[in-house]
């Protein structure tokens, strides 16, 4: 089901400004990888090329290779439509579509994206709401607007209609930063249960939430402000958090960070 | 007792003297007596004059009661609030008046018989006739105008706000400019050297075509504007999710827009109603009924009230109708602004629980 992702000497742009440079990494199936690092470091960005969405961004550009079991996403020919549909994303503030009920809006993906039938959608809707632990508070009012949920609720309905298409990969870009400690735990918890299913990678600027939700950790850094970002290591969450190979990511991590 | 007790305390810094809540009433309602009397004594005529001066000793009065009793900040506020206010009432008066003349003169000639019959064997000074050919007229030459108008206009925001970058969308954004400031009376005459070119008789569906020019402009600024609004995040989500641009953009951005957009387009046709040049150009009028838009000339109201008014010499008769077709055409555009309000209701995005 879930797929490993090869990253191998990825540059991206932002026009003529480098955003990120030369990272080379690998994600693991089934487990659940954190990115951390100062703010402007190109975690975000990095994430966003995972799935192609970096270029929907004005100026936005590419060098290097990421490889989807062995298929690289930057090939040529590949469609990135069909990339994002294998490779789901969760944003950092709670999108709803307004327009549509909680209902259409876990629906959304599988109406608008992909070929279903009309009688399997109810069950695609009910499972993947109770894959983001959201099914019990909304069964009684599907029909109503996704918009008039609390902001924690939100964030699980964007999760639920991210893991409806069921993609490989789902990519969450600080996804607990705008909303309460009882909402992140259900979040964390969620996680958890997801990571069975998907690869999952998370930006986080909260340690201690990288530390607990993940398997692997990579540090980010940038030389100074300006400066492309760059990948300082990548290893176990343990060792990262214990005993990290680079002095510059035990600076961070132990807060004598400028 | 109470004053006892406020004598001990400390005098407070934050609690001021302020003005009870009747007294800018008290000040409107004595500035307008004291215009009032100034008129009088001065033997000023015209009652404009009477508001004006009632209006300007309204604000300076306010100022100096104000700063006097509350100090000059708060006279500054008050003056700002009451600048506003006089700027209201000169912009509405003159809006009443209108409605008020149009709604007392027009309703005389104004039944069933008059909305249901033409000008067809009705002499322009006779009393009698109506103006079914009118409304007839104006409904086809609008309606095929927003048909062409507004999809062609939408489809250029939609170009300009989700696709365009670079040279083209520039020179699409500086015509839509320059469109719109074209006299509706310019746009009469291209239609109208369109329709000499190949010998044509005045018909609706010329008109239809120059209203439609005048239109699009209106819609793709408003359009534009709606689509704009549009958080990115929500295309995000959807781009995210695996669906097509286009499909993101009819399924996700439109119907979040659709309530303004809707508005837009219903501005747009109230703003075209109105126009008199380029039917009276390429349409030219006509007494009897014409259903067909594509053949023949055809009436319309707005050039219905423009003949009324100069073909009539005087008479009483036809100055009564012109009035009633203006107070029909006040009533079709309000019509259309209730319904798209309506419409913009009805399609916001919803936030209840």
């Amino acid at each position: 089901m879930s797929k490993r992702i090869d990253v191998s000497g990825l540059t991206a742009y932002y026009g003529s400004h480098k955003a990120i440079e030369d990272i080379s990494m690998t994600v693991e199936p089934r487990s659940v990888t954190a990115f951390i690092g100062p703010s402007g470091c190109g975690k975000s960005t990095f994430l966003r090329t995972l799935n192609r969405m970096h270029e929907v961004t004005t100026g936005g550009r590419v060098e290097g290779k990421v490889l989807l079991d062995d298929e690289d996403l930057y090939g040529h020919g590949i469609d990135p439509v069909s990339v994002r549909r294998e490779i789901g994303m969760v944003f950092q503030r709670p999108n709803p579509f307004p327009t549509m009920s909680i209902f259409d809006n876990v629906a959304a993906g599988l109406r608008l994206a992909g070929s279903y039938k009309k009688s399997e959608l109810s069950d695609v809707v009910e499972k993947s709401l109770k894959g983001a632990n959201l099914w019990n508070e909304v069964k009684d009012r599907l029909n109503k607007p996704g918009s008039g949920l609390s902001g924690g609720q939100q964030q699980r309905l964007c999760i639920a209609r991210a893991i409806a298409v069921e993609p490989k990969v789902l990519l969450m870009d600080e996804p607990c930063s705008a909303l309460d400690p009882i909402s992140t735990l259900a979040i964390e918890d969620l996680i958890g249960e997801l990571k069975e299913r998907f690869t999952i990678v998370i930006v986080t600027h909260n340690m201690q939430q990288a530390a607990r939700v993940s398997d692997r950790t990579a540090f980010f850094n940038l030389a100074a402000v300006g400066q492309p970002g760059r990948l300082i290591e990548i290893d176990d969450t343990e060792r990262i958090f214990s005993n990290p190979s680079v002095q510059a990511t035990e600076d961070y991590i132990s807060g004598r960070f400028g | 007792m109470s004053n006892a007790v406020a004598a001990e305390k400390p005098a407070s810094t934050l609690q001021g003297a302020t003005l009870p809540t009747w007294s800018p009433y008290a000040i409107a309602g004595g500035s307008i007596v004291l215009a009032v009397l100034i008129g009088l004594v001065g033997s000023l005529d015209s009652k404009v004059q009477w508001g004006l001066i009632a209006a300007i000793l309204f604000v300076i009065g306010t100022y100096v009661v104000a700063a006097r009793i509350e100090g000059t900040r708060q006279a500054k506020d008050r003056i700002a609030t009451s600048l506003v206010w006089v700027a209201f009432l000169l912009a509405v008066v003159p809006l009443v008046s209108l409605l008020w003349t149009t709604i007392s003169r027009g309703v005389k000639v104004l039944d069933v018989y008059f909305l249901t019959h033409s000008m067809g064997v009705v002499g322009d000074t006779e009393p009698g006739g109506g103006i079914y050919h009118a409304i007839i007229g104006s409904l086809e030459q609008v309606g095929l105008a927003t048909v062409i108008g507004a999809p062609i206009g939408v489809l250029t925001a939609i170009y300009l706000v989700e696709y365009g970058s670079g040279a083209l969308s520039k020179a699409v954004t500086f015509f839509v400019d320059v469109m719109t400031g074209i006299p509706s009376i310019v746009a009469g005459l291209f239609i109208l050297s369109l329709m000499l070119m190949w010998d044509m008789q005045p018909f609706g569906f010329a008109g239809s075509c120059a209203l439609a020019i005048l239109m699009m402009p209106v819609v793709v600024r408003s359009t534009e504007e709606m689509l704009k609004l549009v958080p990115n995040e929500l295309r995000e989500a959807s781009l995210a999710l695996g669906i097509p641009k286009w499909r993101t953009i009819l399924k996700v951005v439109l119907p979040t827009a659709i309530g303004g957009i809707t508005t837009g387009i219903m501005l747009s046709v109230a703003r075209i109603a109105g126009e008199t040049a380029p039917v009276l150009l390429l349409v030219f009028g006509n007494p009897f009924i014409n259903n067909d838009p594509f053949h023949g000339a055809q009436a319309s109201l707005p050039l219905y009230i423009y003949q009324q008014f100069a073909q009539s010499a005087g008479s009483g008769a036809a100055y009564d109708r012109a009035w009633a077709a203006s107070l029909t055409l006040i009533a079709f555009v309000m019509i259309l602004n209730l319904v798209a309000r309506g419409i913009a209701r009805w399609k916001a995005p919803k936030t209840g629980r």
